[in-house]
Protein backbone atom coordinates (compact mmCIF):
# COMPACT_ATOMS: atom_id res chain seq x y z
CA UNK A 1 0.00 0.00 0.00
CA UNK A 2 1.35 3.40 -0.64
CA UNK A 3 1.79 5.46 2.41
CA UNK A 4 -0.34 8.82 2.87
CA UNK A 5 2.65 10.56 4.51
CA UNK A 6 6.44 10.45 3.29
CA UNK A 7 7.55 9.75 7.32
CA UNK A 8 6.67 5.82 7.04
CA UNK A 9 10.10 4.18 8.58
CA UNK A 10 10.76 1.29 7.37
CA UNK A 11 11.60 -1.54 10.12
CA UNK A 12 13.90 -4.07 9.55
CA UNK A 13 14.52 -6.23 12.28
CA UNK A 14 18.34 -7.02 12.81
CA UNK A 15 19.86 -9.59 14.96
CA UNK A 16 21.17 -8.62 18.43
CA UNK A 17 25.09 -8.14 18.44
CA UNK A 18 26.60 -9.97 21.76
CA UNK A 19 26.49 -6.55 22.96
CA UNK A 20 22.73 -6.46 23.16
CA UNK A 21 22.12 -10.31 23.84
CA UNK A 22 24.53 -10.04 27.05
CA UNK A 23 22.04 -7.49 28.83
CA UNK A 24 24.08 -5.57 31.13
CA UNK A 25 25.46 -3.29 28.87
CA UNK A 26 21.53 -1.85 28.68
CA UNK A 27 21.41 -2.63 32.33
CA UNK A 28 24.36 -0.66 33.19
CA UNK A 29 23.04 2.72 30.92
CA UNK A 30 19.80 2.60 32.81
CA UNK A 31 21.05 2.41 36.23
CA UNK A 32 23.20 5.60 34.72
CA UNK A 33 20.07 7.28 33.78
CA UNK A 34 18.37 6.85 36.82
CA UNK A 35 20.84 7.87 39.07
CA UNK A 36 21.32 11.13 37.10
CA UNK A 37 18.04 11.37 38.11
CA UNK A 38 18.89 10.65 41.69
CA UNK A 39 21.28 13.28 41.78
CA UNK A 40 18.73 15.65 40.13
CA UNK A 41 16.42 15.72 42.53
CA UNK A 42 18.85 15.56 45.82
CA UNK A 43 20.66 18.33 44.19
CA UNK A 44 17.96 20.11 42.48
CA UNK A 45 14.62 21.42 43.58
CA UNK A 46 12.21 18.64 42.99
CA UNK A 47 8.64 19.22 41.48
CA UNK A 48 6.75 18.64 44.04
CA UNK A 49 4.68 21.52 46.21
CA UNK A 50 4.29 20.66 49.89
CA UNK A 51 1.03 21.21 49.65
CA UNK A 52 0.20 22.94 52.97
CA UNK A 53 3.60 25.00 53.32
CA UNK A 54 3.38 25.49 49.50
CA UNK A 55 0.72 26.61 47.36
CA UNK A 56 0.44 26.44 43.47
CA UNK A 57 -0.23 29.84 42.31
CA UNK A 58 -3.82 30.25 40.51
CA UNK A 59 -4.82 32.04 37.71
CA UNK A 60 -6.02 35.23 38.31
CA UNK A 61 -8.97 34.16 36.16
CA UNK A 62 -9.40 31.36 38.48
CA UNK A 63 -13.45 31.13 39.93
CA UNK A 64 -13.15 30.26 42.77
CA UNK A 65 -14.87 30.90 46.32
CA UNK A 66 -17.73 33.70 46.44
CA UNK A 67 -17.67 36.90 48.31
CA UNK A 68 -20.43 39.67 48.43
CA UNK A 69 -18.92 42.69 48.13
CA UNK A 70 -18.99 46.62 50.10
CA UNK A 71 -18.83 50.00 49.23
CA UNK A 72 -16.49 52.79 49.65
CA UNK A 73 -18.34 53.47 52.68
CA UNK A 74 -18.53 49.81 54.19
CA UNK A 75 -22.16 49.29 52.84
CA UNK A 76 -23.19 46.23 51.57
CA UNK A 77 -23.66 46.60 47.66
CA UNK A 78 -26.20 43.78 47.41
CA UNK A 79 -29.81 44.93 46.95
CA UNK A 80 -31.76 41.44 46.63
CA UNK A 81 -33.12 41.78 43.18
CA UNK A 82 -32.09 37.87 42.47
CA UNK A 83 -31.12 38.06 39.38
CA UNK A 84 -28.02 35.83 40.32
CA UNK A 85 -30.21 33.26 42.13
CA UNK A 86 -32.03 33.55 38.29
CA UNK A 87 -28.86 33.11 36.64
CA UNK A 88 -27.36 30.37 38.94
CA UNK A 89 -27.56 26.95 36.25
CA UNK A 90 -27.09 24.76 39.33
CA UNK A 91 -29.72 26.79 41.35
CA UNK A 92 -26.90 27.28 44.73
CA UNK A 93 -28.42 30.58 45.46
CA UNK A 94 -30.66 31.90 47.80
CA UNK A 95 -32.08 34.62 49.70
CA UNK A 96 -34.68 36.50 51.47
CA UNK A 97 -34.84 40.55 50.38
CA UNK A 98 -35.65 43.10 53.30
CA UNK A 99 -36.43 46.62 53.50
CA UNK A 100 -33.64 49.02 54.69
CA UNK A 101 -35.03 50.56 58.03
CA UNK A 102 -34.29 54.37 58.81
CA UNK A 103 -31.16 54.55 60.46
CA UNK A 104 -29.79 51.39 58.66
CA UNK A 105 -28.11 53.79 55.81
CA UNK A 106 -24.83 53.09 56.88
CA UNK A 107 -25.34 49.02 56.13
CA UNK A 108 -27.06 49.04 53.18
CA UNK A 109 -26.36 50.96 49.83
CA UNK A 110 -29.65 50.39 48.00
CA UNK A 111 -33.20 50.72 50.07
CA UNK A 112 -33.36 46.58 49.63
CA UNK A 113 -31.30 44.32 50.76
CA UNK A 114 -31.11 40.83 51.32
CA UNK A 115 -31.62 39.83 55.06
CA UNK A 116 -30.08 36.24 53.89
CA UNK A 117 -28.03 35.17 51.38
CA UNK A 118 -26.85 31.69 51.09
CA UNK A 119 -24.59 29.66 48.15
CA UNK A 120 -24.72 25.57 49.09
CA UNK A 121 -21.32 25.11 47.81
CA UNK A 122 -22.10 21.56 47.22
CA UNK A 123 -24.45 22.63 44.49
CA UNK A 124 -22.33 25.82 42.83
CA UNK A 125 -20.19 24.76 39.50
CA UNK A 126 -18.71 27.66 39.91
CA UNK A 127 -18.98 28.83 36.15
CA UNK A 128 -19.08 32.37 37.62
CA UNK A 129 -22.73 33.50 35.63
CA UNK A 130 -24.00 35.32 38.89
CA UNK A 131 -20.86 37.92 38.99
CA UNK A 132 -22.26 38.17 35.05
CA UNK A 133 -25.52 38.75 35.84
CA UNK A 134 -25.12 41.07 39.49
CA UNK A 135 -26.19 45.05 38.29
CA UNK A 136 -24.51 46.23 41.31
CA UNK A 137 -20.99 44.78 40.96
CA UNK A 138 -21.66 43.19 44.39
CA UNK A 139 -20.99 38.95 44.14
CA UNK A 140 -17.68 38.35 42.51
CA UNK A 141 -15.62 34.68 42.10
CA UNK A 142 -12.52 34.97 44.25
CA UNK A 143 -9.46 33.94 42.38
CA UNK A 144 -7.35 33.25 45.36
CA UNK A 145 -9.63 31.18 47.97
CA UNK A 146 -11.71 27.98 47.22
CA UNK A 147 -14.55 26.11 49.46
CA UNK A 148 -12.48 23.82 51.45
CA UNK A 149 -13.55 20.41 52.26
CA UNK A 150 -15.76 19.70 55.00
CA UNK A 151 -17.41 17.00 57.42
CA UNK A 152 -21.00 17.60 57.60
CA UNK A 153 -23.21 18.63 54.23
CA UNK A 154 -24.75 21.49 56.05
CA UNK A 155 -21.22 23.61 56.52
CA UNK A 156 -21.22 24.08 52.86
CA UNK A 157 -24.52 26.26 53.09
CA UNK A 158 -22.25 29.35 53.44
CA UNK A 159 -24.49 32.35 54.75
CA UNK A 160 -23.80 36.20 54.75
CA UNK A 161 -21.98 36.08 57.77
CA UNK A 162 -18.47 34.27 55.56
CA UNK A 163 -19.57 35.40 52.52
CA UNK A 164 -19.48 38.86 53.18
CA UNK A 165 -16.22 40.63 52.92
CA UNK A 166 -14.65 42.83 55.79
CA UNK A 167 -15.12 46.37 56.53
CA UNK A 168 -12.15 47.13 57.05
CA UNK A 169 -9.65 48.42 53.51
CA UNK A 170 -6.99 46.11 54.46
CA UNK A 171 -9.03 42.70 54.44
CA UNK A 172 -11.13 43.16 51.40
CA UNK A 173 -11.29 40.73 48.33
CA UNK A 174 -8.96 41.39 45.59
CA UNK A 175 -11.81 40.73 42.92
CA UNK A 176 -14.27 43.79 42.07
CA UNK A 177 -14.14 47.11 42.29
CA UNK A 178 -11.30 48.36 44.06
CA UNK A 179 -10.79 51.30 46.93
CA UNK A 180 -8.97 54.56 45.94
CA UNK A 181 -6.32 55.02 48.49
CA UNK A 182 -8.29 58.19 49.04
CA UNK A 183 -11.07 56.35 50.15
CA UNK A 184 -9.72 53.77 51.75
CA UNK A 185 -7.97 56.40 53.95
CA UNK A 186 -11.60 57.92 54.63
CA UNK A 187 -12.98 54.46 55.60
CA UNK A 188 -9.87 54.13 58.00
CA UNK A 189 -10.68 57.25 59.53
CA UNK A 190 -14.38 56.77 60.13
CA UNK A 191 -13.30 53.07 61.57
CA UNK A 192 -10.85 54.53 64.42
CA UNK B 1 32.16 -7.68 86.74
CA UNK B 2 33.01 -10.86 86.21
CA UNK B 3 31.57 -11.88 82.94
CA UNK B 4 31.82 -15.62 80.98
CA UNK B 5 32.64 -15.30 77.53
CA UNK B 6 29.29 -17.06 76.39
CA UNK B 7 27.47 -14.31 78.15
CA UNK B 8 29.56 -12.04 75.44
CA UNK B 9 28.85 -13.82 72.87
CA UNK B 10 25.09 -14.02 73.48
CA UNK B 11 25.28 -10.31 74.00
CA UNK B 12 26.28 -9.88 70.23
CA UNK B 13 23.84 -12.27 69.51
CA UNK B 14 21.48 -9.91 70.61
CA UNK B 15 23.21 -6.95 68.92
CA UNK B 16 23.27 -8.54 65.66
CA UNK B 17 19.01 -9.29 66.31
CA UNK B 18 18.67 -5.79 66.90
CA UNK B 19 20.70 -4.30 64.03
CA UNK B 20 19.08 -6.47 61.59
CA UNK B 21 15.81 -6.02 63.19
CA UNK B 22 16.45 -2.27 62.84
CA UNK B 23 18.13 -2.23 59.41
CA UNK B 24 15.02 -3.78 58.10
CA UNK B 25 12.86 -0.70 59.66
CA UNK B 26 14.87 1.61 58.10
CA UNK B 27 15.16 -0.29 54.88
CA UNK B 28 11.45 0.55 53.96
CA UNK B 29 12.11 4.34 54.54
CA UNK B 30 15.06 4.10 52.36
CA UNK B 31 13.72 2.24 49.80
CA UNK B 32 10.54 4.56 49.39
CA UNK B 33 13.22 7.80 49.59
CA UNK B 34 15.47 6.71 47.13
CA UNK B 35 12.30 5.53 45.02
CA UNK B 36 11.47 8.98 44.93
CA UNK B 37 14.44 10.57 44.60
CA UNK B 38 14.84 8.26 41.50
CA UNK B 39 11.54 9.67 40.18
CA UNK B 40 12.26 13.35 40.86
CA UNK B 41 10.24 13.42 43.69
CA UNK B 42 10.34 13.72 47.54
CA UNK B 43 9.44 11.01 49.27
CA UNK B 44 7.76 10.34 52.78
CA UNK B 45 8.83 13.53 54.87
CA UNK B 46 6.00 14.19 57.08
CA UNK B 47 6.90 12.37 60.08
CA UNK B 48 9.48 13.91 61.91
CA UNK B 49 12.82 15.57 60.84
CA UNK B 50 13.29 14.22 57.10
CA UNK B 51 10.10 11.84 57.99
CA UNK B 52 12.49 9.69 59.88
CA UNK B 53 9.86 8.54 62.10
CA UNK B 54 7.92 7.05 59.15
CA UNK B 55 8.89 3.45 59.97
CA UNK B 56 7.43 3.62 63.46
CA UNK B 57 4.54 5.03 62.10
CA UNK B 58 4.42 2.45 59.95
CA UNK B 59 4.79 -0.44 62.52
CA UNK B 60 2.08 1.37 65.01
CA UNK B 61 -0.23 1.24 61.44
CA UNK B 62 0.74 -2.61 60.70
CA UNK B 63 0.21 -3.72 64.39
CA UNK B 64 -3.53 -2.06 64.48
CA UNK B 65 -4.63 -3.39 61.61
CA UNK B 66 -7.58 -6.00 61.59
CA UNK B 67 -6.12 -9.64 61.72
CA UNK B 68 -7.63 -11.35 58.87
CA UNK B 69 -7.76 -14.91 58.46
CA UNK B 70 -9.52 -16.04 54.57
CA UNK B 71 -12.42 -18.56 54.66
CA UNK B 72 -11.33 -22.25 54.26
CA UNK B 73 -7.60 -21.27 55.19
CA UNK B 74 -5.53 -23.39 57.39
CA UNK B 75 -5.17 -21.24 60.32
CA UNK B 76 -2.42 -22.73 62.43
CA UNK B 77 -0.33 -22.89 58.70
CA UNK B 78 -1.82 -19.70 57.74
CA UNK B 79 0.40 -18.37 61.23
CA UNK B 80 3.40 -20.32 61.25
CA UNK B 81 4.29 -18.93 57.82
CA UNK B 82 4.99 -15.55 58.29
CA UNK B 83 6.86 -16.63 61.08
CA UNK B 84 8.96 -19.15 59.49
CA UNK B 85 9.80 -17.03 57.06
CA UNK B 86 10.98 -13.75 59.71
CA UNK B 87 12.80 -16.26 62.27
CA UNK B 88 14.72 -18.16 58.89
CA UNK B 89 16.18 -14.44 57.79
CA UNK B 90 17.14 -13.71 61.45
CA UNK B 91 18.67 -17.05 62.19
CA UNK B 92 21.43 -15.95 58.88
CA UNK B 93 22.97 -13.34 60.10
CA UNK B 94 23.88 -15.02 62.89
CA UNK B 95 27.19 -16.03 61.85
CA UNK B 96 28.18 -13.57 59.72
CA UNK B 97 31.59 -11.96 60.53
CA UNK B 98 30.79 -8.41 61.21
CA UNK B 99 34.34 -7.41 62.49
CA UNK B 100 37.28 -8.89 63.67
CA UNK B 101 37.87 -9.58 67.89
CA UNK B 102 37.95 -6.81 70.66
CA UNK B 103 40.35 -7.40 73.28
CA UNK B 104 39.86 -5.80 76.33
CA UNK B 105 42.05 -7.07 79.02
CA UNK B 106 41.22 -10.82 79.31
CA UNK B 107 38.13 -10.56 77.45
CA UNK B 108 38.15 -10.95 73.50
CA UNK B 109 34.80 -10.29 72.19
CA UNK B 110 34.35 -12.00 68.59
CA UNK B 111 31.79 -9.45 66.74
CA UNK B 112 30.21 -12.44 65.18
CA UNK B 113 27.31 -14.35 66.49
CA UNK B 114 28.67 -17.62 66.29
CA UNK B 115 31.59 -18.89 64.43
CA UNK B 116 31.23 -22.08 62.99
CA UNK B 117 33.54 -24.06 60.13
CA UNK B 118 30.45 -24.43 57.84
CA UNK B 119 29.13 -20.68 57.74
CA UNK B 120 28.66 -20.53 53.95
CA UNK B 121 26.41 -24.11 54.52
CA UNK B 122 24.91 -22.52 57.21
CA UNK B 123 24.02 -19.40 55.23
CA UNK B 124 22.64 -21.19 52.30
CA UNK B 125 20.44 -23.61 54.28
CA UNK B 126 18.85 -20.79 56.04
CA UNK B 127 18.29 -18.99 52.71
CA UNK B 128 16.72 -22.01 51.45
CA UNK B 129 14.39 -22.95 54.77
CA UNK B 130 13.13 -19.18 53.86
CA UNK B 131 11.41 -20.51 50.70
CA UNK B 132 9.02 -22.47 53.58
CA UNK B 133 7.66 -19.66 55.11
CA UNK B 134 6.59 -18.52 51.12
CA UNK B 135 5.10 -22.16 50.40
CA UNK B 136 3.38 -22.16 53.55
CA UNK B 137 2.04 -18.58 53.85
CA UNK B 138 1.02 -18.54 49.99
CA UNK B 139 -0.54 -22.78 50.35
CA UNK B 140 -2.53 -21.94 53.57
CA UNK B 141 -4.48 -18.46 52.13
CA UNK B 142 -6.58 -21.14 49.91
CA UNK B 143 -6.43 -18.54 47.48
CA UNK B 144 -5.44 -19.18 44.03
CA UNK B 145 -3.10 -16.11 43.26
CA UNK B 146 -1.44 -16.86 46.78
CA UNK B 147 -1.32 -20.12 45.13
CA UNK B 148 0.76 -19.22 42.15
CA UNK B 149 2.79 -16.47 43.80
CA UNK B 150 4.07 -19.62 46.21
CA UNK B 151 5.04 -21.93 43.23
CA UNK B 152 6.85 -18.97 41.76
CA UNK B 153 8.87 -18.25 44.56
CA UNK B 154 9.72 -22.16 45.07
CA UNK B 155 10.92 -22.97 41.31
CA UNK B 156 12.76 -19.96 40.91
CA UNK B 157 14.27 -19.94 44.44
CA UNK B 158 15.63 -23.77 43.11
CA UNK B 159 16.53 -22.50 40.04
CA UNK B 160 18.73 -20.00 41.35
CA UNK B 161 20.17 -21.69 44.08
CA UNK B 162 22.01 -24.14 41.59
CA UNK B 163 23.48 -21.09 39.74
CA UNK B 164 24.46 -19.72 43.24
CA UNK B 165 26.07 -22.41 44.88
CA UNK B 166 28.02 -23.02 41.75
CA UNK B 167 29.38 -19.43 41.32
CA UNK B 168 30.28 -19.69 44.99
CA UNK B 169 31.99 -22.97 44.08
CA UNK B 170 35.15 -21.29 42.37
CA UNK B 171 35.28 -19.03 45.46
CA UNK B 172 35.68 -22.33 48.12
CA UNK B 173 38.02 -24.04 45.55
CA UNK B 174 40.32 -20.93 46.22
CA UNK B 175 39.50 -20.10 50.08
CA UNK B 176 39.84 -23.96 50.41
CA UNK B 177 36.84 -23.36 53.57
CA UNK B 178 33.73 -22.54 54.48
CA UNK B 179 34.45 -20.58 57.41
CA UNK B 180 33.27 -16.71 56.49
CA UNK B 181 35.88 -15.58 58.81
CA UNK B 182 38.25 -17.40 57.05
CA UNK B 183 37.93 -16.34 53.81
CA UNK B 184 38.13 -13.08 55.17
CA UNK B 185 41.40 -13.71 56.64
CA UNK B 186 42.32 -14.59 53.55
CA UNK B 187 41.62 -11.64 51.42
CA UNK B 188 44.08 -9.85 53.39
CA UNK B 189 47.63 -9.48 51.79
CA UNK B 190 51.36 -8.13 51.81
CA UNK B 191 51.53 -7.47 47.97
CA UNK B 192 53.74 -4.74 47.52
CA UNK B 193 51.55 -2.03 45.65
CA UNK B 194 49.68 0.70 46.57
CA UNK B 195 46.19 -0.83 46.37
CA UNK B 196 47.26 -4.18 47.39
CA UNK B 197 44.33 -4.62 50.24
CA UNK B 198 41.56 -3.99 46.92
CA UNK B 199 43.57 -5.96 44.92
CA UNK B 200 43.28 -9.42 47.27
CA UNK B 201 39.60 -9.22 47.48
CA UNK B 202 37.53 -11.94 45.93
CA UNK B 203 35.66 -9.92 43.74
CA UNK B 204 39.11 -9.13 41.28
CA UNK B 205 40.17 -12.81 41.16
CA UNK B 206 36.03 -13.76 40.70
CA UNK B 207 34.36 -11.15 38.47
CA UNK B 208 32.29 -13.51 36.04
CA UNK B 209 31.46 -15.00 39.96
CA UNK B 210 30.27 -12.36 41.42
CA UNK B 211 27.90 -11.06 39.04
CA UNK B 212 26.26 -14.92 39.09
CA UNK B 213 26.11 -14.35 42.36
CA UNK B 214 24.64 -11.04 42.64
CA UNK B 215 21.95 -11.70 39.94
CA UNK B 216 20.75 -15.15 42.03
CA UNK B 217 20.90 -13.24 45.21
CA UNK B 218 18.69 -10.79 43.42
CA UNK B 219 16.89 -13.67 42.70
CA UNK B 220 16.76 -15.30 45.80
CA UNK B 221 15.11 -12.15 47.79
CA UNK B 222 12.23 -12.14 45.25
CA UNK B 223 13.82 -8.53 44.53
CA UNK B 224 13.04 -6.92 41.28
CA UNK B 225 13.49 -7.79 38.47
CA UNK B 226 13.08 -11.51 39.53
CA UNK B 227 9.91 -10.56 41.98
CA UNK B 228 7.57 -12.83 40.39
CA UNK B 229 6.46 -14.23 43.24
CA UNK B 230 4.84 -10.40 44.49
CA UNK B 231 4.32 -8.90 41.40
CA UNK B 232 0.94 -7.04 41.90
CA UNK B 233 0.53 -6.74 38.71
CA UNK B 234 -0.22 -9.80 37.54
CA UNK B 235 -0.86 -12.03 41.16
CA UNK B 236 -2.19 -8.74 42.99
CA UNK B 237 -0.07 -9.48 45.96
CA UNK B 238 1.48 -12.83 45.40
CA UNK B 239 1.73 -15.22 48.04
CA UNK B 240 0.91 -12.33 51.25
CA UNK B 241 -2.51 -11.28 48.99
CA UNK B 242 -4.64 -12.42 51.51
CA UNK B 243 -2.11 -11.52 55.05
CA UNK B 244 -3.25 -8.05 56.50
CA UNK B 245 -1.69 -6.70 59.85
CA UNK B 246 1.98 -7.99 61.46
CA UNK B 247 1.51 -10.94 59.44
CA UNK B 248 2.29 -8.98 55.87
CA UNK B 249 4.51 -6.74 57.97
CA UNK B 250 6.64 -10.14 59.32
CA UNK B 251 6.65 -10.93 55.43
CA UNK B 252 7.83 -7.64 54.27
CA UNK B 253 10.22 -7.50 56.85
CA UNK B 254 11.51 -11.00 56.31
CA UNK B 255 12.41 -9.54 52.59
CA UNK B 256 14.41 -6.94 53.94
CA UNK B 257 16.57 -8.65 56.28
CA UNK B 258 17.36 -10.92 53.43
CA UNK B 259 18.41 -8.43 51.41
CA UNK B 260 20.42 -7.33 54.19
CA UNK B 261 21.82 -10.95 54.75
CA UNK B 262 22.55 -10.77 51.01
CA UNK B 263 24.25 -7.52 51.06
CA UNK B 264 26.42 -8.71 54.14
CA UNK B 265 27.43 -12.48 52.49
CA UNK B 266 28.30 -10.68 49.10
CA UNK B 267 30.42 -8.19 50.97
CA UNK B 268 31.94 -10.85 53.24
CA UNK B 269 32.70 -13.22 49.99
CA UNK B 270 33.35 -11.26 47.51
CA UNK B 271 34.69 -7.35 48.76
CA UNK B 272 36.85 -8.51 51.77
CA UNK B 273 34.70 -8.17 54.75
CA UNK B 274 35.53 -6.27 57.45
CA UNK B 275 38.94 -5.80 55.63
CA UNK B 276 39.71 -2.21 54.14
CA UNK B 277 42.94 -0.89 52.28
CA UNK B 278 45.68 0.35 54.31
CA UNK B 279 44.68 -1.16 57.81
CA UNK B 280 47.80 -2.28 57.92
CA UNK B 281 49.44 0.94 57.59
CA UNK B 282 47.35 2.21 59.78
CA UNK B 283 47.85 0.12 62.55
CA UNK B 284 51.96 0.56 61.99
CA UNK B 285 51.12 4.36 62.50
CA UNK B 286 49.05 4.75 65.09
CA UNK B 287 51.52 1.81 67.03
CA UNK B 288 54.86 4.01 65.70
CA UNK B 289 54.29 7.49 65.75
CA UNK B 290 50.91 7.66 67.94
CA UNK B 291 52.40 5.85 70.89
CA UNK B 292 49.75 3.52 71.05
CA UNK B 293 49.31 0.03 72.26
CA UNK B 294 49.33 -2.77 69.98
CA UNK B 295 46.29 -4.09 71.53
CA UNK B 296 44.65 -0.38 71.46
CA UNK B 297 45.74 -0.04 67.93
CA UNK B 298 43.94 -3.34 66.94
CA UNK B 299 40.75 -2.27 68.92
CA UNK B 300 40.48 1.08 66.54
CA UNK B 301 41.17 -1.30 63.36
CA UNK B 302 38.20 -3.63 64.43
CA UNK B 303 35.95 -0.73 64.94
CA UNK B 304 36.71 0.72 61.43
CA UNK B 305 36.78 -2.43 59.79
CA UNK B 306 33.06 -2.74 61.34
CA UNK B 307 32.22 0.45 60.35
CA UNK B 308 33.56 -0.43 56.95
CA UNK B 309 31.73 -3.35 56.25
CA UNK B 310 28.28 -1.92 57.20
CA UNK B 311 29.41 0.61 54.68
CA UNK B 312 29.97 -2.19 52.21
CA UNK B 313 26.74 -3.84 53.15
CA UNK B 314 24.69 -0.08 53.02
CA UNK B 315 26.01 0.63 49.34
CA UNK B 316 24.60 -3.20 48.19
CA UNK B 317 21.34 -2.41 49.83
CA UNK B 318 21.25 0.85 48.00
CA UNK B 319 22.08 -0.94 44.81
CA UNK B 320 19.30 -3.41 45.31
CA UNK B 321 17.13 -0.67 45.35
CA UNK B 322 18.39 1.27 42.89
CA UNK B 323 18.02 -1.52 40.39
CA UNK B 324 14.39 -2.04 41.82
CA UNK B 325 13.51 1.00 40.58
CA UNK B 326 15.16 0.92 37.38
CA UNK B 327 14.64 -2.37 35.90
CA UNK B 328 10.72 -4.00 34.97
CA UNK B 329 10.04 -7.43 35.48
CA UNK B 330 10.91 -10.14 34.32
CA UNK B 331 8.92 -13.12 32.31
CA UNK B 332 8.46 -15.77 33.63
CA UNK B 333 9.82 -18.43 30.80
CA UNK B 334 12.31 -15.13 30.22
CA UNK B 335 13.53 -16.06 34.19
CA UNK B 336 14.00 -20.01 33.75
CA UNK B 337 15.77 -19.24 30.68
CA UNK B 338 18.11 -17.16 32.14
CA UNK B 339 18.71 -19.12 35.45
CA UNK B 340 19.00 -22.59 33.74
CA UNK B 341 20.23 -22.01 30.28
CA UNK B 342 22.66 -18.95 30.62
CA UNK B 343 23.48 -18.78 34.64
CA UNK B 344 24.37 -22.75 35.23
CA UNK B 345 26.77 -22.95 32.02
CA UNK B 346 28.00 -19.67 32.87
CA UNK B 347 28.87 -20.88 36.52
CA UNK B 348 30.12 -24.24 35.48
CA UNK B 349 32.43 -22.64 33.24
CA UNK B 350 33.67 -20.23 35.58
CA UNK B 351 34.51 -23.09 37.79
CA UNK B 352 36.29 -24.46 34.91
CA UNK B 353 38.40 -21.86 34.53
CA UNK B 354 39.03 -20.98 38.32
CA UNK B 355 40.24 -24.64 38.57
CA UNK B 356 42.35 -24.41 35.45
CA UNK B 357 43.95 -20.63 36.88
CA UNK B 358 44.60 -22.71 40.05
CA UNK B 359 46.25 -25.37 38.68
CA UNK B 360 48.73 -23.57 36.42
CA UNK B 361 49.16 -20.79 39.47
CA UNK B 362 47.63 -17.92 38.57
CA UNK B 363 45.67 -17.59 41.49
CA UNK B 364 45.91 -19.10 44.81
Amino acid sequence: MESLSKRAKVLTKKPMTLAERAYLPAIFQGLSITMQHFFRAATKKQVTIRYPEETRPFSPVFRGLHVLKRDEAGRERCTACGLCAVACPAEAITMVAGERKKGEENLYREEKYAVSYEINMLRCIFCGLCEEACPKAAVYLQADKMAPPRFERDEFIYGKDRLVEPVTPDNRSKRGIQLTPEQADKLRSQLA
Amino acid sequence: MDFPPLAWQGLVVLVVFGVSLLIATYSTYAERVIAAFLQDRVGPDRAGPFGLLQPLADAVKLFTKEEFFPAGANRALFVFGPCLAMVTALMSSAVIPFGNVLQFGETAIHLQGIEINVGMLYVFGMVSLGVYGIMIGGWASNNKFSLLGAIRAASQNISYEIAMGLALIAVLMMSGTLSLREITFQQVSDAPFVWQDIFNWNVMKQPLGFIIFIVCAFAETNRTPFDLPECETELIGGYHTEYSSMKMGLYLFAEYINVFVASAVMSVLYFGGFNFPFQAELRNWLVSSQGLELVTAQNIITILGLVGLFAKIFSFIFFFMWVRWTLPRFRYDQLMRLGWTILIPLAIFNIMLTGGLITFGVIK
